[in-house]
């Protein structure tokens, strides 16, 4: 996998995001303050804009062009989680002009607890993490990843949330999918399209 | 107002700029009347939204930057998380930013009194923090 592969990557999810804007919206409207799926939609535009404008030349330098343009342009909390995950994962990868699944995961799995860390999160507490962690733990198999992502956050349904503004919310926050989870998904089925096509 | 020379500087992150905005002039007036340490805020979004932009959190760190650190107070979930994850990346924000754990309303009073008397940024850190400890029953 080289550069042009994580571009696609990321373009992918980024068409994606904007493909399902309005369902993670009205997620974040459910448990949220409703503006999950335009937040990410500004920020993944922001994304490919700026892979177009910067045209990074490894894998990592993909991943931290897209994570700092995250941070800085998705205006929530997801900004800094989904940055902080592709900066982690970017750095992790160093300057490699190409990197194979096993590096991969191995970056991702870095990058993950990064965003563990930054945002205090334990497995089962509705967040991007319930989707993060077993997609992680399925690759290098991307397809396998994607499935586990969906199943992972499919999963955050019935729990009640105990991180962000969802957990005001107590047990009413039961009975929706995280939105965080839910976009999480969305670029691992972004990963696992893009892997099929190459 | 006249600015205290080489004082700790004081960054207010807020989802809202009205709040950081407001919440900077209630300080400054609680601070009393002597010269006061630099203080800078980044609320809300460019187009004046509610949320959080870590350009405009980069932009008043370096407004508030006298050499001296700088203080950051944030209020809430992204605000916190965004000042968090570009300390960890090391290069966005001036040298010795501290992002405060403290709350922002009294915390930013606490930190401005203390800032402007001359306290280093341990000290602004310290002082803002003991705000917590403040009980109101």
């Amino acid at each position: 996998m080289d550069a042009g592969f994580f571009r696609r990557w990321l373009t992918t999810a980024a068409l994606a995001v904007e493909r399902e804007a309005d369902r993670l919206t009205e997620l974040d409207s459910a448990i949220g303050d409703a503006d999950h799926g335009s937040n990410m939609r500004r920020g993944t535009a922001a994304v490919t804009a700026a892979l177009d404008k910067e045209g990074p030349a490894t894998p990592g330098a993909v991943l931290l062009v897209a994570g700092r343009t995250l941070v800085s342009t998705v205006g929530g909390a997801a900004g800094p989680l989904f940055g902080t995950l592709l900066r982690r994962t970017g750095k992790a990868l160093g300057d490699a002009e190409r990197v194979g699944g096993e590096e991969l995961r191995q970056a991702l799995a870095t990058g993950v607890e990064a965003v563990a860390q930054l945002g205090g999160a334990a497995p089962g507490d509705k967040t991007m993490l319930d989707a993060l962690r077993p997609a992680v733990e399925a690759l290098p198999d991307a397809a396998a990843a994607a499935r586990a992502a969906a199943r992972g956050a499919e999963a955050t349904v019935p729990l009640r949330a105990r991180k962000g503004r969802a957990s005001y919310l107590g047990e009413r926050s039961e009975g929706h999918m995280d939105p965080g989870a839910a976009s999480a998904t969305l670029l691992f089925e972004a990963l696992a399209e893009v892997t099929a096509d190459a | 107002m006249p600015e205290r020379a080489g004082a700790v500087g004081l960054v207010l992150v807020s989802h809202s700029r009205e709040v950081a905005e407001s919440v900077a002039r209630l300080a400054a007036g609680l601070a009393g009347g002597g010269d006061l340490a630099p203080v800078a805020t980044a609320g809300g979004t460019p187009d004046g939204g509610l949320g959080t932009s870590a350009d405009l959190i980069a932009e008043a760190a370096r407004a508030a930057d006298r050499g001296a650190g700088v203080a950051v107070l944030a209020d809430l979930g992204s605000a916190v998380l965004t000042v968090q994850a570009m300390l960890a990346e090391g290069d966005e924000l001036p040298r010795d930013t501290r992002l405060v754990d403290a709350p922002f309303l009294e915390g930013a009073v606490a930190a401005l009194v203390t800032a402007s008397a001359g306290g280093d940024l341990s000290a602004v850190a310290e002082a803002a923090g003991e705000a917590y400890t403040y009980r109101k029953i």
